[in-house]
């Protein structure tokens, strides 16, 4: 039981609320990105109040990871080929409290701007020392960190000569359902910015701008790895929550 | 009195597809089983995914969250006392990859009904994220059960709903011809007898 959840002597429930974030997220019905129009909701979304499911979340991940999964560049008995990169950062939530203990997943392409997926039929090569898929637990103060390559960009048939600017995929839980988060990790100074309509669809370009890592050097390692810090903010949980000691 | 942590409001990260190659990270081995195949008193939902011309999602990621039988979470913020799974190996958490038909499977065990702040009851139902290449967010459904009937009408989230044809796309049904405890829950994204998807 944290201070935001409690019931009270008189049985009745305290639930902590989370904040419903605006004009952040991107709007599902994104014309630009084709495959939306296909598949987003066209209704408009019914407010969910926050209960006991929705506060509340899996708390898994410990028990699935080991440190060398952190690792995408020792998997195989060759070393993989492009450019090494640690990418590393801290996830918080919006109230600027640390996450800890929570499962991060990441997948990508090769350097080569390739995946390993029966799926991704571009005409670039697949490492054999590469699969491109890690996962890690945040630590005690939120911190992550993954030892990688920087992914190539990709073409793909959103509309002509489309092509994807470099980046990460990022699945992160937090601590509660309304929390859970999948995104993408861009690099700094991509010039397919302005052409991509997925990087586009969050409207501000200041939110834009917190999708994209920065390169760090303080976190590079001389004579091996280049380093970019990447911090991720969930919804917090905003509001203050009183305490009396009669409740306590 | 004391105030808890306050709140530095930093800015959101926001939200991206997960496009089609999550299969490359995400799916677990035992990610459809909430509890293991063939558990005392598990059920199975299973269900397609579909896009607006009624054709299958087949890289669509289908998550659920639940409460066990007892009616409580193994989470420290369940105010009653997070309290280990009363049925051993129960996850609560499933997440389900669609396959080539856009069919999903899930094993998991019945919940129980919920106490809410306003005294009020939550019939039993599942959470449940939809993922998909398509989708720049992930959307947010319910599950409820078909026999749960006077349950259901008191639920304070499907007796808000103002359209009760629409408030039947989050009733699972009892799986024609299956035993007990098999159900069915068709998604439909967008278009004809869509979904309802909540903003939480």
């Amino acid at each position: 039981m944290t201070a935001d959840s409690r019931s009270t002597a008189a049985g009745e429930l305290i639930l902590p609320q989370y904040q419903r974030p605006a004009g952040v997220h991107p709007p599902l019905n994104s014309p630009a990105y084709r495959s939306s129009t296909l598949r987003a909701p066209l209704q408009p979304l019914v407010p969910l109040p926050q209960l006991l499911t929705e506060v509340t979340g899996p708390l898994l991940g410990a028990e699935r990871v080991t440190a060398a999964d952190a690792d995408l560049t020792t998997r195989h008995s060759g070393e993989p080929l492009g450019e090494r990169i640690i990418v590393t950062g801290r996830v918080l939530d919006s109230d600027g409290r640390p996450v800890p203990d929570t499962l991060i997943e990441i997948w990508q392409a090769n350097a080569a701007g390739r995946y390993r997926h029966q799926v991704d039929d571009h005409r670039a090569p697949l490492d054999p020392n590469f699969d491109g898929a890690g996962r890690c637990m945040t630590d005690s103060q939120g911190r992550y960190r993954f030892v990688t390559l920087k992914p190539g960009a990709y073409p793909w048939k959103n509309h002509l000569n489309a092509w994807r600017p470099a980046h990460i995929h990022f699945s992160l839980f937090g601590r509660a359902f309304t929390q859970r988060l999948v995104t993408q990790m861009y690099f700094p100074g991509d010039p397919l910015f302005p052409h991509d309509p997925i990087f586009n669809s969050v409207p501000d370009p200041k939110a834009r701008e917190r999708m994209i890592a920065s390169f760090d050097l303080s976190t590079t390692e001389p004579e091996w790895a280049l380093g970019f810090q990447w911090d991720i903010v969930l919804r917090g949980r905003g509001a203050t929550v009183f305490e009396s000691q009669e409740d306590q | 009195m004391s105030i808890s942590a306050g709140p530095a409001n930093l800015p959101l990260t926001p939200s991206q597809t997960i496009g089609p190659f999550f299969a490359i990270g995400l799916p677990w081995p035992d990610g459809s089983f909430a509890v293991p195949e063939g558990a005392a008193g598990a059920i199975t939902v299973t269900g397609r995914v579909l896009d607006v011309e009624g054709e299958p999602v087949a890289d669509a990621l289908v998550e659920t969250w639940q409460a066990g039988p007892d009616s409580r979470f193994a989470h420290p913020d369940d105010p009653r006392g997070g309290a280990q799974p009363a049925t051993p190996g129960f996850r609560g958490f499933g997440r389900c990859p669609t396959d080539e038909h856009g069919r999903y499977r899930l094993v998991t065990l019945r919940p129980g009904p919920l106490p809410c702040p306003d005294g009020r009851t939550e019939a039993p139902h599942l959470d449940v994220s939809v993922f998909a290449r398509g989708l720049l967010d992930r959307v947010v459904t319910r599950i409820y059960f078909p026999d749960e009937t006077e349950a259901n009408a008191a639920d304070p989230v499907l007796s808000a709903l103002p359209d009760v044809q629409r408030a039947a796309t989050l009733v699972a049904s009892a799986t024609p011809g299956a035993p007990a405890g098999e159900f069915t829950f068709d998604i439909r994204l967008r278009g004809d007898q869509e979904t309802v998807f909540f903003d939480v």
